[in-house]
């Protein structure tokens, strides 16, 4: 009976995991066999990732670089933001929360489409990355001001900086001595879900993209619709390789940054 | 360095008026102690001294003469204790002593040799090193001092520094505190509710009561002379003795007290030790508690006043609860102050 009560749960839990991690090395695989059609008996190849590094090293580019432009955006917009947040309190701060927060709720798409109506007929922006990037940061801040916002709030910040103040130290000083190095758990994690975000985003910026500029999950899109299956399975097998690290950094930054809070 | 405060008053924006105008002097050297209950101002007053706070128009607040009143509290040279320390949690021992002086531009060498002096003066030689969460309470608090003294601020203000502490800690802590003070030489002003720290360690205690301060002046002069009621019951506890006072003498329920002088509209208070057990006493009393003290017995005694009073009594064993006792109480022991309008 004992058994019973261990081995129901485990099962459970291993049913679980097989139905999301099955796809997963399914997917991988395929990057990997010569022939999919044929199966694994047709042997293994590092043929197709080679062949997605010829035709995506581009996007794979423009993805890293939009993602640590989007990360340099967020951080000098978003530090000051929840660092003027949490000095604030009363309704109008909350009310600004909510605002920067919208993003969240709204669809990609439609964030697109109003950065569309808004910019599209600026051509020379239109068809720069920056384009691609104004979306990314608008889709990304409110978890940067959040994450850093969360650590500030559990902190008496107006004691340190009146303690900073009483031995000399202006404004600036207090923000750069105080404020930025205390909230470092929270801009840490805030920057970790940033890039994470940002290289992952799709919805958003497959709308913004043009021909010459496909980041990382459009160019996936792309490989599915035009190319052999294998190439587009060897294609998420690299973006794996590059999103699981920054996912599981987030995670562990995220962990850290819950323990100073609470 | 000479603090002086002139007409000094703060109302915020609320409308609450939390100092009424206040006139102050601390002299070159002089720990001054402002005493009262919550709510009293006390704090405020400070955090104007400070520069943390701004005063009502009208106000001049004057170091060695200088007028300070729209001088931010980054350039008032100013050092303070705050009742939360206020340390920095990112920064060592060391990094928390040494950053007003690095905000001073001083050279490194200087820095460092100011650091080791302090931290040499206030015992904190083997934490130097020591993040802020690896510190004891007494620990911090030594650290919040090392750090405001470091830049050797002209005034020094303490705000409740001893209150976050436990209480046998709070104790120790306060000879320390007063001890390191007079060693430093420095103007000081300390904020607390707990008459005994003000009595430990400053030269003048000034009690404020609803944003007034009602008396300044040595701790003996307080506790001796003290002008209101207020004064008395705050400082060393006195406890009234209500009855009716006719020329020299005052009719309590249990008998008559013999008084110095008449006193016909004024009111009488005693402290607890100044009554005494006494068979030949004129005042009778009913014997309710005993504690017992180590030192003395606390008795509490009913039937003598309208209100219990306390008596602390040497003697080697005291009266049962339930007995009868007589008591005397020394005439010139008895306060008589005027009455008590509110807070009876």
């Amino acid at each position: 009976m004992e058994r019973l009560t261990k081995a129901i749960p485990l099962g459970i839990t291993l049913l679980a995991c097989a139905f999301l991690l099955v796809p997963i090395v399914m997917s991988v695989l395929a990057g990997l066999t010569v022939n999919y059609f044929r199966g694994l008996c047709s042997g293994l190849t590092l043929r197709w990732i080679g062949e997605v590094w010829d035709l995506y090293s581009d996007s794979i580019f423009l993805s890293i670089r939009l993602a640590l432009a989007c990360l340099a955006v967020t951080l000098v917009l978003g530090v000051p933001a929840a660092y003027a947040l949490a000095r604030n309190p009363g309704w109008g701060s909350r009310v600004l929360e909510e605002f920067v927060s919208l993003p969240l709720a709204i669809p990609g798409l439609a964030l697109a489409l109003a950065l569309l109506q808004l910019y599209g007929s600026y051509q020379g922006f239109r068809m720069s990355w920056t384009f691609i990037l104004v979306g990314h940061v608008l889709y990304t801040l409110p978890f940067m001001i959040r994450s850093v916002l969360s650590v500030l709030a559990a902190i008496d910040l107006q004691t340190l900086e009146e303690g900073a103040a009483t031995l000399g130290a202006g404004p600036a000083r207090r923000f750069v001595d105080l404020v930025v190095p205390n909230a470092m758990p929270g801009i840490l994690a805030g920057a970790l879900t940033v890039v994470t975000l940002s290289v992952g985003e799709f919805n958003l910026t497959w709308m913004l993209h043009t021909p010459y500029l496909k980041t990382l999950p459009v160019g996936l899109a792309d490989a599915y619709a035009s190319m052999r299956l294998e190439v587009a399975s060897a294609y998420t097998l690299v973006f794996f390789v590059m999103i699981v690290p920054l996912l599981m950094a987030m995670q562990w930054a995220s962990a850290r940054a819950q323990r100073i809070t609470t | 360095m000479t603090l002086s405060l002139s007409n000094t008053a703060k109302t915020f924006p609320d409308g609450t008026r939390a100092l009424m105008p206040t006139d102050l002097d601390v002299v070159q050297g002089e720990i001054l102690s402002l005493l009262g209950p919550s709510g009293c101002g006390k704090t405020t007053l400070l955090r104007i001294v400070a520069g943390l706070e701004r005063a009502d128009t009208g106000a001049r607040i004057a170091f060695n003469g200088e007028d300070v009143t729209y001088l931010s509290v980054e350039r008032r040279r100013i050092g303070m204790v705050f009742q939360s320390y206020a340390l920095f949690p990112n920064m060592s021992v060391r990094g928390n002593i040494g950053y007003g002086l690095r905000m001073q531009k001083l050279p490194k060498a200087q820095i460092n040799a100011r650091v080791d002096e302090v931290i040499a003066m206030c015992r904190l030689e083997p934490y130097a090193t020591r993040a802020m969460s690896a510190l004891s309470g007494g620990q911090r608090q030594r650290v919040a001092l090392a750090r405001a003294i470091a830049p050797r601020p002209r005034i020094l203000l303490l705000d409740e520094p001893l209150s976050a502490l436990d209480a046998s800690l709070r104790n120790e802590l306060r000879d320390e505190l007063a001890i390191l003070l007079r060693q430093f030489g420095i103007t000081a002003i300390f904020v607390t509710h707990d008459q005994n720290e003000a009595m430990a360690i400053a030269d003048r205690v000034a009690v404020m009561r609803e944003g007034e301060i009602t008396q300044i002046g040595t701790p003996e002069t307080l506790y001796r002379n003290p002008d209101t009621a207020f004064v008395a019951r705050f400082v060393g506890d006195a406890m009234p003795l209500s009855g009716r006072i006719v020329g020299e003498k005052l009719h309590l329920a249990g008998g008559i007290i013999q008084l110095t002088a008449p006193a016909e509209g004024q009111q009488a208070f005693v402290r607890a030790e100044d009554i005494r057990i006494d068979p030949a006493g004129p005042v009778s009393g009913r014997v309710e508690t005993v504690t017992f003290l180590g030192t003395h017995y606390r008795i509490a005694l009913s039937g003598a006043a309208p209100d219990m009073l306390f008596a602390l009594h040497g003697g080697l064993s005291a009266p049962k609860p339930g007995e009868s006792v007589r008591l005397s109480i020394a005439p010139e022991a008895i306060l008589i102050l005027p009455p008590e309008e509110d807070n009876p």
